[in-house]
């Protein structure tokens, strides 16, 4: 019954690990063919790789993993799923009705555990129940702000049979978020463009997640409108790199102009993002001359830490396609000559080249790894992928991204572990693309298990490592604020990453020299097959821009010589 | 819904359309959130509470409807606007939650505890707590040589102010219902 909702519901991959609680799912997905399942290494895998898929085709991810540690082993890529928005659905297993409270073996409270880290869950304890709780399940993970949802189903309710309830005469859930933005609200926002001297689009992933109609719309009104364009880490691809109203990322570690436009404007106008604090810096100055308009589909993302001006709550095509039908009718205004003035300040603070580095020496720089990357990769059918640190801001910096869905990131749980397996969820969801995996060595070696299953499923991932031997991100902090001391945050012991490879029937590839990189990645690019790229780069280098912790956006660090006494007291308590 | 006698709409603008000044005044508000009685709703609404850090001054819940499988849960919280708005923008996030209703901003509304109070006494105390039982209409549900036990219904106010005459007098126990509300008229 699960794998024939399953089936009805779309679903074409399952990630899981089996395990006694189960067995009889795994009975019946054995038994057929239509759907397939992929073998991880570790349940923290399963969901991480489903996230992967999910955020690279809009579709939910499916997991499969038994109970106890099975489902607890999920929990790190759920919560994950939840601060990110992306829509999973989570099958446990679960010891039989009769034993559950009895601390049987593989037992915990699997719906205790996983209520605050899921958008909803369920414990079936009837079959009849199963498939219309299935149902629901899809409706939910799917409907209004995507997450992730857990199904919980007993070993005694997987062997009992019921009555399957189709999708189509599944009960209908009140569970029906608003979609259509309110038109006085919206009209608000269009005479706010009309009159606005130096807006600005703020968007983030919110826009990815409304689907492709979202972006094109956003792009339709960024070049109708001219008004400035940026994002936040996980809105990136939304408005294309190449676009010519693009500013860059935005937040901590965004771009120069970025974070001026956002400080400096009159409008800010937040489509799908969340005003997190990797993006506010200090909230008592956050762009403090602006009008605030916020487009969410979730009404408790507003006025949640910074008060908005104009709220819209609705899905971000549905809205967008009002403002542009408003703004089309009255006229097509805005304050043309303010903005080709509000856009010279910008080009101002963009010949600032906040990312000017200098590959010089007989090591290699992460950012000219990455520039480089991004160089031989661009017209690639590509898809980016990366785990936690210095060089996921580098990755967002360096390389562009002119479509959505192309960029898989941990963005608000920030999970170490998490890009390798994401890439091969990537690679399952697009059997032909290229899907690299830039990491850092410490982040990649905490789901490294994975490359069992990469090398099983011969899913060509490439493993782009910038390797430090770091904990770059937290040695810059330390060097930043904790006086130099550098405790506990380099890699030791750190494996051969060549042998690895080999020892898992891979390829490795080792560079340490400038001169190697472009010829390492292409012979990297040439191979058909999973790749641990094993790149040896500068040990000490710092990811700027940076807003230092308790500060607002035009105080941005830029280099190495601004950086003494950078942060204050009050900032160093703050993450 | 009409069965339970709620206005209709109000939960969806408080939490959409409402443009709050965030100031740092503490407020204390009553919210009535209707929900699914499914198994694990309450312990949703509470972990939202705990888990972002949110003030229960008091909670109650029972199914209302047994047909439509509905409860109401009756919370009453303290903070600021911005605080209270979150808190009603995070329960409608919830999603067995049908309505949230703040009974503080939606209007008069009439608020009602039940409290059971122990009084151990003998002599002119035990005389003069039966007297003020009496004015606050309190009953005495159980009686010894040496004690009562009152039931009191009333406003939370009404019940602080008896138990506070009764402490002198030998309280020696208190079991609190907490808040019901509802708004008035129609």
């Amino acid at each position: 019954m699960v794998v024939q909702a399953l089936r009805d519901q779309g679903v074409d991959v399952v990630f899981g690990y089996p395990g006694g609680a189960v067995l009889p799912i795994y009975d019946e997905v054995f038994q057929q063919n239509d759907i397939r399942h992929i073998l991880v290494r570790h349940e923290q895998g399963a969901v991480h790789a489903a996230e992967g898929y999910a955020r690279s085709t809009g579709k939910p991810g499916v997991v499969l993993v038994t109970s106890g540690p099975g489902a607890t082993n999920a929990v790190t890529g759920m919560t994950d799923a939840l601060m990110d928005s992306i829509p999973l659905v989570v099958l446990t297993g679960q010891v039989p009705t009769f034993m559950i409270g009895t601390d049987a073996f593989q037992e915990a409270d699997t719906v205790g555990i996983t209520r605050p880290c899921t958008k909803h869950n369920w414990l079936v304890s009837d079959t009849k129940h199963l498939s219309d709780t299935l149902h629901q399940a899809f409706h939910v993970a799917t409907s209004g702000r995507p997450g992730p949802v857990l199904i919980d189903i007993p070993k005694d309710v997987q062997f009992a049979s019921a009555e399957y309830t189709p999708p189509q005469k599944a009960r209908t859930h009140h569970y029906q978020p608003q979609v259509k933005g309110d038109i006085e609200g919206i009209t608000d926002l269009v005479a706010a463009i009309e009159k606005a001297r130096r807006p600005v689009f703020y968007t983030g992933g919110g826009v990815i997640n409304s689907g492709p109609a979202a972006s094109q719309l956003l792009r339709e009104l960024v070049e109708a409108t001219g008004i400035p364009v940026t994002s936040t880490l996980m809105g990136l691809g939304a408005y294309p790199a190449s676009g010519k109203h693009w500013l860059g990322m935005l937040g901590m570690h965004g771009l120069y102009e970025a974070n001026m436009a956002m400080h400096g404007c009159d409008l800010m106008i937040n489509i799908g993002a969340r005003f997190d604090d990797r993006i506010t810096g200090r909230l008592d100055a956050f762009s403090p001359d602006s009008t605030k308009a916020h487009i969410d589909i979730d009404p408790s993302s507003i006025n949640k830490v910074i008060k908005t001006d104009i709220p819209i709550v609705g899905d971000i095509a549905h809205v967008l396609e009002d403002v542009l039908k408003v703004w089309k009718s009255r006229g097509r205004k805005v304050n043309a000559e303010a903005i080709a003035k509000w856009r010279e300040k910008i080009a101002e603070w963009r010949r600032v080249e906040c990312l000017k580095f200098t590959q010089e020496g007989p090591t290699i720089k992460p950012q000219y790894a990455l520039e480089r990357l991004e160089a031989l990769t661009r017209g690639h059918d590509r898809y980016i992928c990366t785990e936690v640190g210095q060089h996921q801001m580098w990755a967002a910096q360096y390389m562009g991204f002119e479509d959505p869905n192309r960029w898989m990131t941990s963005g608000g749980l920030g999970t170490m572990g998490y890009g390798f397996p994401a890439s091969i969820g990537v690679q399952m969801a697009h059997p032909e693309a290229l899907v690299i995996n830039v990491a850092g060595e410490a982040s990649w070696l905490m789901n490294m298990q994975e490359m069992g299953t990469a090398v099983q499923y011969r899913l060509p991932v490439k493993q782009f490592i910038l390797n430090n031997e770091r904990l770059g991100m937290v040695r810059q902090w330390q060097e930043l604020l904790h006086g130099e001391r550098y405790s506990s945050s380099w890699s030791e012991a750190l494996p051969d990453f060549v042998k690895l490879a080999e020892a898992f029937g891979a390829k490795g590839i080792l560079c340490r020299d400038p001169a190697d990189l472009d010829d390492a990645i292409m012979e990297m690019l040439d191979h058909d097959g999973p790749v641990i790229f094993d790149c040896l780069v500068e040990k000490h280098e710092n990811c700027f821009p940076m807003i230092p912790s308790g500060e607002p956006h035009n105080k941005m660090l830029l280099g190495e010589a601004s950086t003494k006494d950078a942060i204050k007291e009050g900032g160093a308590v703050l993450v | 819904m009409s069965a339970l006698k709620i206005k209709k709409g109000s939960s969806k603008h408080s939490a959409y359309n409402l443009r709050p000044q965030f100031s740092d005044v503490q407020e204390t508000h009553t919210l009535a959130v209707i929900v699914d009685n499914e198994p694990g709703v309450l312990a949703r609404v509470i972990g939202l509470f705990s888990g972002r850090g949110y003030n229960i001054d008091s909670l109650t819940v029972a199914e209302v409807d047994h047909t439509g499988h509905t409860s109401r849960i009756t919370i009453v919280t303290t903070g600021t606007p911005q605080v209270i708005e979150q808190i009603k923008a995070q329960l409608g996030r919830i999603v067995p939650v049908h309505e949230v209703h703040d009974l503080t901003v939606e209007g008069p509304s009439v608020e009602r505890e039940l409290a059971l109070l122990k009084v151990e006494g003998e002599g002119d105390k035990r005389v003069e707590a039966l007297r003020l039982a009496d004015i606050f209409r309190a009953n005495a549900v159980d009686s010894t040589h040496r004690s009562f036990v009152f039931e009191i219904t009333g406003a939370p106010e009404k019940i602080d102010a008896f138990a506070d005459l009764m402490r002198p007098l030998g309280l020696v126990e208190m079991a609190r219902t907490g808040v019901a509300a509802m708004s008035r008229g129609l």
